[in-house]
């Protein structure tokens, strides 16, 4: 029977089929994975500069925006520098609404 | 000026440093100066495969290091005119290639040089991201197989993020896939990704099929790129390949299984 087999060989398992699925589905997800920090990251950042705006005059240098990845979580990083004499301002406005 | 060019895959043992020795080879027959350098410090090979271990004095090592001068460590094929190879040291490891010292070495071989073909070691550490940092263009090797699909994609993000190219925001590295130990009757019969396949997932420009062939191992033992040996099935698709690196429009070769004859239709199933 084996003999037969190896002269007319057995139907094909067709196993690459299963194996560009399957790269498709990995390469499809480590692709998302790489390219997700620069592509967001962006409009992300334009977005809250323009929340921070409607409150507090500051501009594109003030908003930094770090994204780390460590071993099973990410870490989102949000630094916005407030710009001191509306600092002051708003101090002022606040202690004068207070007396 | 000389084109840089990196032949790299990420994952080890696909046929980079056959494909480096070849394609360097190619290139000077057909009248270009040409250096191949190995980048694979603590293991070289690529003198192994050219032939001319026995002539290795100093190394690229040497020479970032001012150890010695570049035309004490470049070694001059002795069958292929303008061609030159720059083996890896032995005995360091790959901390030694560090951006500047490879820099200065290949500004100093772009002067004299059409090309430089740069081997890259497997894996995606310093040896492999000095090998592509500088290229212009690249040479991915894979072969139909998931892990090395995997791994070429792996490299060609690298190679958009963290070559000098990228970091400059310079036009990007050309990709061009090389697709080597390819079996045209397994990929018939649906065992092995097709040519098609692998194209589809990687998404760059082909630019050779190496069919699976003895003559790669037997040229290896011999020291000779098997490019020279242009009567084997793999040294025609490497000199075909060449070509089409050089502007030729050749079509693929060795891509599909040949016509069987009267006994292997008798017997050789669908």
């Amino acid at each position: 029977m084996r003999l037969l087999d190896s002269i007319f060989r057995a139907p094909s398992s067709k196993s690459a089929a299963l194996a560009k699925e399957r790269l498709q589905i990995i390469v499809t997800h480590e692709r998302g994975n790489r390219r997700n920090s620069p592509d967001y990251l962006p409009a992300l950042k334009k977005e809250l500069l323009e929340v921070v705006r409607k409150y507090v005059p500051i501009d594109q240098s003030q908003v930094k925006v770090h994204l780390d990845r460590e071993d099973g979580y990410e870490v989102l990083e949000l630094n916005i520098t407030l710009p001191e004499e509306e600092q002051r301002v708003v101090q002022q406005r606040s202690n004068g609404g207070g007396t | 000026m000389a084109t840089i060019i990196v032949v790299t895959s990420g994952k080890g043992g696909v046929g980079k440093t056959t494909t480096s020795a070849s394609f360097a080879t190619g290139l000077a027959q057909r009248g270009y100066r040409t250096v191949v350098i190995d980048f694979d410090v603590g293991l070289r090979n690529l003198d192994l495969i050219m032939g001319c271990e026995r002539r290795v004095v100093y190394d690229f090592v040497n020479v970032i290091n001012n150890e010695a001068n570049l035309n004490q460590a470049l070694i001059r094929d002795k069958r292929v005119e303008n061609l030159y190879i720059l083996p890896a040291s032995q005995t360091r490891d790959k901390e030694a290639l560090t951006k500047e010292g490879v820099e200065r070495v290949l500004n100093e071989l772009k002067v004299g040089f059409d090309y430089i073909v740069c081997d890259s070691p497997a894996g995606i550490e310093r040896g492999a991201l000095m090998a592509l940092y500088f290229a212009d263009q690249a040479l991915v090797v894979t072969n139909p197989e998931v892990s090395s699909v995997r791994d070429s994609d792996r490299i060609l993000g690298i190679l958009a993020s963290k070559s000098l190219r990228a970091e400059q925001g310079d036009e990007p590295v050309k990709e061009h896939l090389v697709l080597a130990r390819y079996a045209p009757e397994r990929a018939d019969r649906g065992d092995m990704l097709s040519v098609n396949d692998v194209l589809e997932i990687l998404g760059i420009p082909l630019l050779g099929v190496i069919p699976e062939s003895q003559t790669v191992l037997q040229s290896s033992n011999a020291g000779v790129p098997v490019i020279l040996e242009d009567t084997s099935e793999a040294g025609a698709a490497y000199g075909d390949l060449v070509d089409r690196f050089l502007g030729k429009d050749l079509p693929h070769r060795f891509t599909s299984a040949q016509k069987k004859g009267f006994l292997q239709r008798l017997f050789g199933g669908s």
